[in-house]
């Protein structure tokens, strides 16, 4: 089922958590709603499901206007952090729960609940835990027992609100492709919430990235790490280094340092902010000529296919405190390059994007 | 009042572990010292007491002892006691447990004082609470004209017995629930209701179930309160004999009659109470700290 939601705006006395929200959710994908804590994705995810209310804006469930339908009315389901199964019920009843409650004309018969609950306890591969209590279950098995139960009332849509928020890395890991298998085999239309980069890139067809109640980028997860559509954006997803300067003519005056603008159109005198990946950024040994930032090597680590070199940035930097830089080069040239911790070299890289640091919106 | 909120904390176990460390553990001298002087206080000051309530209400013979429960003064008192702490206790439960609903579910303006005010019969002084009683309802009260008119008596008969009773046990169901709900939170109803469930559903299969033993404990506590309270309702009784006597207040006029046997005989009557409500208690504090280990099989 297609979701869409039109100039939503959703604010919490003065804090605005929803800043004129509109989205157009791809039928029976798994979309990932990702920003850092407090961005408003998960009060995005609650209006969806109709468990809050929007103060402006209209949400439409397969093109219905469903904004003022009741949450028992818009056929969602939804998934919990902390699960909020129901601790005084077994696992059995917690997933037939939903079945039981229908009005008895619609509600089925004991044994048809019983064969769907069985059901479901095989789909997300619990079968033997019908009888136990949720206390009883790990944190991961709470999760699927979870979804079990919100899967049982037949759902045109799941929300999922940081469901391996709570779990440790493994099981995270774990439940992370279990996820993405059940989503191939039922094409739910789903939405789920996290504020983990690698979780929403991994397992969704679609990023939904927000910052500050605003929709900073949507696209495929390749889009996302690889064109990022804003500063925030950059700062947000990956590791990446960070310069802030002003513009020169051509080149970006950081500190003392020239850095190459790469052909991006700026007015003279801007303050812009440049991103530069790790694993793009080149290291100049030779800091004599041409343009570039100084640093100093500050350490070396990792003796595996990829090593880590640390810089300090050159002399003081914003805030007093010390900037530090990260490059990644494959082991093996690191000989080759002969630095050593202490060395002053200086920074520079094909590929750097740069942001306007008023609005951080790129110029080309 | 938070006994419900400390059973539920992690640490309920952590004295074992504190005693069993001998980095933590305190010289054998300090623990007895502190624990006899413990068990000299609760000797002195409770098991004293209650043992001599038993016994004076004996030293007469069983004979005696029966005689004054069975007397018809005692019996109607007995009778009223009960009836007020049967009005008092389910209205108490609809109260306390929308209360505590409210202030856990909802959030509104005014919330902060509704807690406050939902205290005030434990900070005002009994006394005070049963002249309320009378001031307003009382032949020279704000409604005392037209009740008379009415020909409807509340001040010095059975219904102002059960307004004190109410005011007096009127937090214990609400302040047990309060902390209990809020910090279960609004999850599980939520995911109730987005599964379909009705709000009455949510509250009997979702909320109810949940506070289950903490109710009990809050009801527990609330009937004791009102078959023992003394103060408010000796305001508002008039201490007729036979008609508005409660079982505390038959046993003071019992003594200061100078009938001890009997008035330690009725007084063995609410001790025995206080017992029961201790044993009870005490389960249900422990089926709220050990909350899975009957109902997991």
């Amino acid at each position: 089922m297609s979701i869409e939601v039109r100039g939503v705006n959703k604010s919490f006395g003065a804090f605005k958590a929803l800043d004129n929200i509109s989205l157009d959710f791809p039928d029976g994908e798994l979309v990932a709603l990702l920003g850092p804590s407090g961005c408003g994705k998960t009060t995005l995810l609650r209006v969806i499901a109709g468990l809050e209310r929007a103060d402006s804006g209209q949400v439409l469930l397969d093109g219905e206007d469903a904004t003022d339908r009741d949450v028992r009315q818009r056929q969602v389901g939804f998934v919990f952090q902390h699960y909020a199964l129901f601790k005084h019920m077994t696992v059995f009843e917690n997933i037939a729960f939903g079945l039981r409650v229908r009005p008895r004309r619609t509600r089925p018969s004991e044994k048809d609940i019983r064969a769907k609950v069985s059901r479901l306890l095989d789909l997300v591969q619990l079968g033997w835990v019908a009888d136990r209590f949720p206390t009883q279950l790990s944190g991961g098995q709470r999760q699927r027992i979870a979804l079990a139960r919100a899967l049982a009332v037949e759902p045109r849509v799941l929300l999922l609100d940081e469901p391996f928020g709570a779990l440790d890395a493994k099981v995270r890991k774990e439940l992370r492709r279990w996820l993405r298998q059940l989503h191939d085999e039922l094409h739910i239309s789903s939405i789920f919430v996290t504020h983990d980069q690698e979780e929403a890139l991994e397992v969704s067809d679609k990023v939904i990235l927000i910052n500050k109640g605003r929709v900073e980028q949507f696209g495929t997860p390749w889009q996302i790490y690889n064109e990022p559509a804003s500063a925030f954006a950059y700062g947000f997803i990956g590791a990446v280094n960070e310069f802030r300067g002003r513009v020169e003519g051509d080149f970006v005056r950081v500190g003392d340092d020239l850095l190459s603008l790469a052909g991006a159109k700026f007015q003279n005198g801007q303050d812009v902010v440049a991103f530069v990946r790790p694993h793009e950024t080149e290291i100049v040994p030779d800091i004599g000529g041409g343009h570039g930032i100084t640093a100093k090597v500050h350490r070396i680590l990792g003796n595996g296919p990829v090593t880590r070199v640390e810089l300090v940035a050159n002399g003081e930097s914003r805030k007093g405190e010390t900037d530090f830089f990260e490059v990644e080069i494959p082991g093996t040239q690191l000989a080759s390059l002969g630095i050593a911790t202490g060395q002053r070299v200086k920074l520079t890289s094909r590929r750097i994007s740069i942001f306007d640091q008023q609005n951080g919106n790129e110029r080309p | 009042m938070s006994a419900v909120a400390k059973a539920l904390s992690p640490h309920a176990g952590g004295a074992s572990r504190f005693e069993r460390n001998a980095a933590t553990r305190d010289a054998g001298i300090v623990k007895f010292l502190v624990l006899s002087l413990g068990l000299i206080f609760f000797a002195i000051f409770l098991l004293m007491p209650l043992v001599a309530v038993f016994l004076e209400a004996f030293r007469k013979g069983a004979a005696t002892y029966f005689a004054a429960l069975v007397e018809p003064d005692a019996l109607s008192a007995i009778k009223l006691t009960l009836i007020a702490a049967a009005i008092a206790v389910p209205l108490n439960l609809v109260f306390g447990v929308s209360a505590a609903w409210a202030v856990a579910k909802f959030n509104f303006p005014g919330k902060q004082f509704l807690i406050t005010l939902i205290d005030l019969p434990f900070s005002v002084s009994p006394v005070v609470a049963g002249l309320i009683y009378v001031l307003v309802f009382g032949l020279q009260g704000w409604f005392g004209a037209w009740l008379s008119a009415h020909d409807i008596k509340i001040v010095f008969a059975v219904p102002a017995i059960v307004l004190a009773t109410v005011f007096v046990t009127f937090p214990f169901i609400a302040r047990e629930l309060i902390p209990l709900m809020q910090a279960q939170g609004r999850d599980e109803e939520e995911a109730a209701i987005s599964l379909g469930a009705s709000g009455l559903q949510t509250f009997f299969r979702v909320t109810i179930p949940n506070v289950k033993w903490a109710l009990l404990y809050g009801v527990i506590l609330c009937n004791a309160r009102a078959m023992g309270e003394f103060g408010a309702v000796s305001v508002v009784s008039g201490h007729i004999r036979g008609e508005t006597n409660t079982m505390p207040l038959h046993v003071e006029i019992l003594y200061n009659e100078y009938q001890f046997a009997a008035a330690f005989a009725v007084a063995s009557l609410l001790a025995l109470l206080a017992l029961v409500t201790l044993a009870l208690k005490t389960y249900v504090e422990w089926r709220i700290s050990h909350p899975a280990t009957k109902e997991a099989v």
